[in-house]
């Protein structure tokens, strides 16, 4: 139903993502097959589920740059807790140690919010430190190396990671699963609502009545579980995690696909459609560019690019207004 | 009477004399002993690696430690997690406090040029591992980034002749990275000679497996004929290696790469993840170090006056067949195995 009411912004990137795709099927050999496809969707499906939980602060009206920490230590923290080599001390079954490496997650995601709702301090600052804080604690305290392997009994993860039902890689099933789920919560719930309303004017919202910091709490707590989530998809891809990831550019890519979707930065607007949207959007144009084998700069130069010309349309979209200036971005 | 007690005396003497020789002086000494001992007691060894954390850097901290601290050397680590700029204030930091040595690891050919300089002009010997820098100091000891990229890629040459389809991809690193840039120099001196040889993808994974994984996939997709690939890093071609085995075409997908010869390289060479696997031999290059540390200390030269060494290191080219011939050779080692020795 929500394809209905879509925004301009919406219908400008729809527009967009269906033209790149006609051009590559056009003149792409091999790009319009099953097996391709499967491929685009599969590749990107788990920065597709980082993008929601990103989407999910974003139209809170705040930020995450801690999502790639959290990803990487908490999923590393479940591999080297249930490994042998590393601490045979603390050797757990590998379902143990992902309940540990969760509630690893939930603890510092709580830090955050806490920081950011009682605190009052800006998330895109709160988050920027907790990512250190978040690495460093857990290469400090249980993480020795960088690549950690999943141990043997980690074998429904690698399912959930590199398999396939009905011909279908499992991430897709992941990444629609986790967006279909956020999409219940954020248009049934009253958690939903009250998202929706503190984006829109927090200061609004704590008049109407809404637990305002409960409530941003709980956002960088599911956003922190759905990284986690992703984490553990990507480990099981490749049977390892390597936590040298936290040093890349995967936290752009997933503002890429936020804001790319359509999800605005002003807060209080767009949906999981639009995250898969983006997802969609992105994942087409790497697939793309994979096979014309461009090189890695100017791979880079086109996806700046696009995030440039995405927050132009977005700041024409939706210009500034009385509201805006009055309470900031983000 | 007296006569023979006195010669029974001197032959208890004289029976007695090689036991009381052999609690004093028994032998002989070597006259250059003591100055080893002495040149290296008391001295200090600063390592500032790229990062701790992975098996290379590991792999060298302990067994230069292993090898260094029984002869009362003091090792200092500066640890600056990936991060060029950290790593250049480490440097900064350690010339005014003055180690004896510094091991350097460089992110690239620039960075650290000018400190290292300084670090000569300091008076602190400057032994740089695995990755040049511009800058040639007293010693180079690592991999011969150029033969690695020959070795691998005629490796998949040889697999990929007629009667296959030739098509060959390439994994590389990060483009800036100096093993990465002096491996495709080494890819390019043998494809130059094979020009039948179509590379049908050269991308660039960034070191992360995940990417590498993400560009097979859809290579394979493109050509699912593909012969072989030339991967530029053992821990970011797991990815690659997945994305083959998944597509169910390890058998016909040539796969050969490189690293630092530890054991979750062997065990991928066993799980049929890579198909040839040449090793920088990190005990080597750990053995290397500390012997290149001993010399300097030992050897009068002012740092930087000497002649600049470079110490390439052996290179071992691993299969699943071969590899354990070449355990007894350090092959497939752990960092424990390093350090308890």
């Amino acid at each position: 139903m929500t394809f209905l009411k879509l925004r301009n912004q919406e219908l400008i990137i729809l527009v967009v993502t269906v033209t790149i795709f006609i051009l590559f099927s056009v003149f792409l050999n091999n790009f319009f097959t099953t097996g391709n496809l499967l491929t685009l969707m599969r590749s990107v499906s788990i920065l597709g589920i980082l993008s929601i939980g990103m989407a999910v602060v974003v139209i809170s009206k705040g930020i995450d740059l801690s999502l790639i920490a959290t990803l990487a230590v908490g999923t590393a923290a479940a591999s080297v807790l249930s490994s042998p080599d590393v601490m045979p001390a603390f050797q757990f079954p590998f379902i143990y140690a992902v309940i540990l490496g969760l509630i690893f997650v939930v603890f510092f995601c709580c830090v955050t919010g806490v920081l950011v709702a009682y605190w009052d301090m800006a998330s895109v600052f709160v988050t920027l430190a907790m990512a250190g804080v978040i690495y460093g604690s857990g290469r400090t305290l249980f993480i020795r190396d960088e690549l950690n392997y999943l141990p043997k009994d980690a074998v429904w993860l690698e399912f959930l990671g590199r398999g396939q039902f009905i011909g279908i890689p499992m991430p897709i099933f992941c990444f629609l699963g986790v967006a279909l789920l956020v999409h219940l919560l954020m248009t049934k719930s009253t958690f939903g609502k009250f998202v929706y309303s503190i984006g829109d004017s927090g200061l609004a919202a704590r008049t109407a009545g809404v637990p305002v910091r409960p409530i941003l709490v709980m956002i960088f707590v599911l956003a922190g579980i759905i990284a986690y989530f992703a984490g553990l998809l990507t480990a099981g891809a490749i049977s390892s995690i390597n936590t040298r990831m936290v040093a890349g550019s995967m936290i752009y890519d997933v503002l890429l696909v936020v804001v790319v979707g359509g999800i605005g930065l002003s807060g209080g607007k767009g949906g999981m459609h639009n995250v898969i949207l983006g997802t969609l959007l992105i994942g087409t144009l790497l697939n793309g560019m994979v096979i014309m084998d461009i090189s890695f700069i100017v791979q880079n130069l086109i996806k700046g690019i696009i995030l440039l010309l995405a927050i132009m349309t977005d700041t024409l979209l939706n210009p500034r207004d009385e509201q805006t200036t009055q309470q900031g971005d983000i | 009477m007296k006569n023979k007690f006195l010669k029974i005396a001197f032959g208890i003497l004289l029976a007695a004399m090689p036991f009381s020789l052999s609690a004093e002086e028994m032998g002989i000494a070597d006259p250059a002993r003591d100055k080893y001992y002495s040149a290296l007691e008391g001295k200090k060894v600063a390592y500032v690696p790229l990062a701790m954390g992975f098996d290379l850097t590991e792999g060298w901290y302990a067994g230069m430690k292993t090898a260094l601290e029984p002869l009362g050397i003091e090792m200092i680590l500066r640890d600056p997690n990936w991060s060029a700029d950290a790593g250049s204030k480490a440097i900064s930091s350690l010339i005014s406090e003055r180690p004896d040595v510094m091991v350097v690891h460089n992110p690239d050919v620039q960075t650290y040029a000018k400190l290292l300089r300084k670090a000569e002009k300091a008076g602190i010997h400057v032994v740089q591992v695995n990755m040049k820098s511009a800058f040639p100091t007293d010693a180079f000891v690592g991999a011969d980034w150029i033969e690695i990229g020959e070795l691998v890629t005629q490796k998949v040459v040889d697999q990929c002749g007629s009667g296959t389809s030739q098509k060959v991809a390439i994994v590389q690193g990060v483009l800036t990275a100096a093993a990465s840039a002096y491996q495709l120099r080494g890819v390019s001196n043998i494809l130059n000679k094979n020009p039948n040889i179509n590379i049908v993808s050269n991308q660039a994974a960034d070191w992360d497996s995940t990417k590498a994984r993400a560009i097979t996939e859809t290579t394979l997709q493109q050509h699912p004929d593909l012969c072989g690939i030339v991967g530029f890093w053992d821990g970011m071609d797991i990815g690659t290696g997945a994305a083959v085995k998944e597509a169910g075409m390890a058998d016909k997908v040539f796969l050969a790469t490189s690293g630092g010869g530890g054991k979750t390289g062997c065990d991928n060479l066993q799980n049929d993840i890579f198909d040839v696997f040449v090793s920088y031999d990190v005990p080597g290059q750990a053995r290397d170090l500390s012997n290149v540390i001993k010399g300097l200390l030992q050897a009068d030269n002012k740092p930087g006056k000497a002649g600049k060494v470079s110490l390439f290191t052996q290179l071992q080219t691993l299969t699943k067949e071969n590899m354990n011939s070449y355990t007894g050779a350090g092959a497939c080692w752990t960092v424990e195995s390093l350090a308890s020795k």
